[in-house]
């Protein structure tokens, strides 16, 4: 393997960066957001080059290391802090480095009346340095410490206005489902430990030979626990919506471009596991699946137009997770997913902030209406994201979705042809819920105070849309011409034999995919473009409806089966130290004094009562010498 | 004359002292029914050696009369300042370490 030192600074620049913006405080208000950018930037152009040279080596030398220092040292367990950088991570680099600044840009411009400009920037250069930490490092520990970090950062950026109680609670609510996930992870590397006494991805992928079936699942259902909590899937996908609360430009980098996707990476990083665990794998796709459908019951239902794009992220995010679950043939379909719906996710959340800043900061989509007329360049760029999350061709989404259905069907037998029947209903309903945000938001007539109209937003968001827009635009193609990223990605996985059985042509997948997207873009015409909107929701509605815009009852059962018992036990717990800890500590305390007080009343101060006790006691010794002599 | 008696007289001195300092208020009294009881072990002291036909419980009563010559000077300095202090040599009234 090849060894750069100049791998560390990738991480180095934004840690840097958030160091100098939190400790200098407010003296760094006037510059922090420049140094911030500046850093962010700096680190895109070094994966750049990383990455230009990674092209320049042939295919099993691409890899890059670093090892930074001895980590942990105990014994025969021995873990190095090291760097590992290879064609999977630079994806994932890329990514995270590029629309990363991208948005820091769009952020000077969205939070410029925002006092706290600076910490927020701060807290994105520490986001960007986490972000990287997760996907640069060579163990799973390194991994943890950097998963454990994007977690922080996410807390810290949706409860970025935490002077609101509601996004104080969101950010804690994050937090929290993120933990139930994290525990996974750290269960995972300590079964990983106990089993094979290594937890490098080297070395656990040399091992898995050796190690039994059932520590292999049980591997790899913790993984899959760690992937849901972090992102967002089923049953742990409950804090997404919520998450919302979190700035315009947050919700596009952490919770649709890249954190969320670090749930894929993992499941994608450790595909030996998988690939050795049937048991888990097929747990890996119905997780997906069931997720990828739940989002999207759930974005149909929605208002606010950044709870229905955070539904669909987490449907997004159920699709690559399905085609990771699909073994080796999925996983580089799945990174091609990811890359395009970075691209087209972060595009559209930035377009929804800029139309939000356009209208100070309304987010109900039935307040909005004919705004393409105000904001023309907005409308374009959400308008090529819109496509390519349908999976219109020639846009993005149309190669990565696309595959994705196809590999799905082609899984084999009755299995195959649910997913596939799933991820295409999925496509159908995706196509209805994101063509009703289009509809309500940029056609149709105003819905807003008309003497107040939206206002285009300035240039520095509209170059990051620009520039996400044209990603949306091309990435799938180049992705996908002559299998670039398969090819690309080949090293990493297990070889494998072309498809499975194709049960039906590819064409044939792609026009029924392309019909179901139709199909759904012209049910949400003909419910919501033909006439007027009301601009209340109402409430009239099907139960399904109203389930559907509670979440799936998802709170309700968390609350009811999670925090309810809970909260029960916890104060049975309370109770319980009350009564027994702490009354035993009291009693003997309470005992201790009792007697005192009582001895007490024999120390009179006289000094007669004290010689007649004396004399008293003399005479009793005396007594009972004489009655025991006797 | 037998030495029993002079034990007899040693208990009846015992009592006496011991009596008169669980019953007096006044510190010297109480002081010298103290000596009375060091003067009545001093008497039993030298009445057991009589018996026994040896000097031992002489040379005990010595002692004691050292340890009491002693315990006057201490035990009257201490009476004399509380009575300087509290115009009282009562010791019922110098019973400040109660509580």
């Amino acid at each position: 393997m090849l060894v750069n030192n100049g791998l560390v600074y990738l991480i180095a620049l934004p840690l840097f960066g958030a160091a100098v913006l939190l400790l200098a405080g407010r003296r760094s208000n006037r510059w922090g957001h420049l140094l911030a950018t500046a850093l962010s930037g700096m680190s895109f152009v070094l994966s750049a080059v990383q990455f230009y040279q990674m092209l320049g080596r042939s295919p099993e030398n691409r890899a890059v290391t670093q090892k930074l220092f001895s980590w942990i040292s105990v014994g025969s367990f021995k873990v190095d802090a090291g760097l590992l950088v290879d064609q999977l991570s630079i994806c994932f680099v890329l990514l995270i480095t590029g629309v990363g600044t991208l948005i820091h840009i769009y952020s000077i411009a969205y939070m410029d009346h925002d006092k706290d400009r600076r910490r927020f920037f701060a807290y994105l250069n520490l986001f960007i340095a986490a972000m990287l930490l997760l996907v640069m490092g060579d163990s799973y520990l390194n991994l943890y410490v950097g998963w454990e970090g994007v977690g922080l950062a996410s807390y810290l950026l949706i409860g970025f206005w935490n002077q609101k109680p509601t996004y104080a609670t969101a950010s804690k609510k994050a937090f929290i489902a993120n933990r139930v996930g994290d525990m996974g992870l750290s269960f995972a590397i300590m079964i990983a430990f106990a089993t094979m006494g290594t937890v490098s991805f080297s070395g656990v992928k040399a091992a898995v030979e050796g190690t039994s079936q059932g520590a292999l699942t049980a591997i790899g259902i913790m993984l899959l626990l760690a992937a849901t909590g972090k992102s967002a899937q089923f049953p742990l996908q409950a804090w997404l919506g919520d998450a919302m609360a979190g700035p315009t430009p947050v919700s596009a980098l952490i919770h649709a471009a890249t954190m969320v996707t670090a749930g894929v990476y993992l499941i994608t990083r450790s595909n030996f596991i998988f690939d050795a665990a049937p048991t888990a794998q097929l747990l890996v796709v119905i997780v997906g699946a069931i997720t990828l459908l739940f989002g999207a019951i759930i974005g149909t239902a929605k208002d606010d137009i950044k709870k229905a794009l955070a539904a669909s992220t987490m449907s997004q995010i159920g699709y690559m997770v399905l085609a990771s679950g699909l073994g080796p043939v999925g996983y580089a379909f799945a990174i091609m997913h990811l890359l395009t719906h970075g691209f087209f996710k972060a595009g559209m959340f930035l377009g929804a902030g800029s139309v939000m800043h356009g209208t100070g900061d309304e987010v109900n989509m039935r307040k909005f209406g004919g705004i393409r007329h105000f904001m023309p360049i907005t409308f374009a760029t959400f308008g090529v994201g819109y496509l390519a999350i349908l999976g219109v061709p020639p846009f993005a989404g149309f190669y990565s979705k696309d595959k994705i259905i196809e590999t799905a069907f082609y899984a084999g037998g009755v299995k195959g042809i649910l997913i596939g029947s799933a991820a295409l209903f999925g496509a159908a309903i995706t196509a209805f819920y994101m063509s009703r945000v289009m509809i309500l938001t940029f056609a149709g007539t105003p819905r807003y105070d008309i003497n107040h109209p939206p206002h285009e937003s300035s240039f520095l968001m509209l170059l990051p849309m620009g520039i996400l827009a044209i990603g949306s635009l091309t990435s799938g193609f180049l992705l996908s011409r002559g299998d670039s990223l398969v090819h690309w990605l080949a090293p990493l996985f297990e070889a494998h034999e072309g498809h499975g059985e194709e049960i039906l042509q590819p064409v044939v997948i792609s026009l029924m995919a392309l019909a179901v997207v139709i199909l759904g873009a012209a049910f949400a015409w003909f419910k919501y473009g033909r006439g007027p909107v009301a601009d209340t929701a109402p409430t009239e509605v099907s139960v399904f409806t109203r389930i559907a815009r509670r979440d799936l009852l998802q709170d309700d059962f968390n609350e009811s089966v999670f925090m309810r018992p809970g909260q029960a036990l916890t104060r049975l717990l309370i109770k319980t130290d009350d009564v027994v800890v702490d009354g035993a500590v009291r009693g003997v305390a309470a005992a201790a004094l009792g007697s005192g007080s009582s001895l007490r009343s024999t120390q009179t101060g006289f000094v007669r009562s004290y010689a007649a006790l004396i004399v008293i006691g003399a005479i009793a010794l005396v007594a009972a010498i004489w009655a025991v002599t006797l | 004359m037998n030495p029993t008696n002079y034990l007899y007289i040693s208990v009846l001195l015992f009592t006496i002292g011991a009596i008169g300092v669980v019953v007096r208020r006044n510190a010297i009294v109480v002081f010298m029914c103290i000596e009375l009881m060091l003067n009545a072990a001093n008497l039993s002291f030298v009445t057991f050696a009589r018996i026994n036909g040896n000097l031992d419980g002489q040379v005990v009563a010595f002692f004691t009369m050292v340890v009491a010559a002693c315990e006057v000077v201490v035990g009257l300095a201490i009476i004399v300042t509380i009575y300087r202090s509290r115009r009282s040599a009562s010791v019922d009234d110098a019973s400040l370490l109660r509580r």
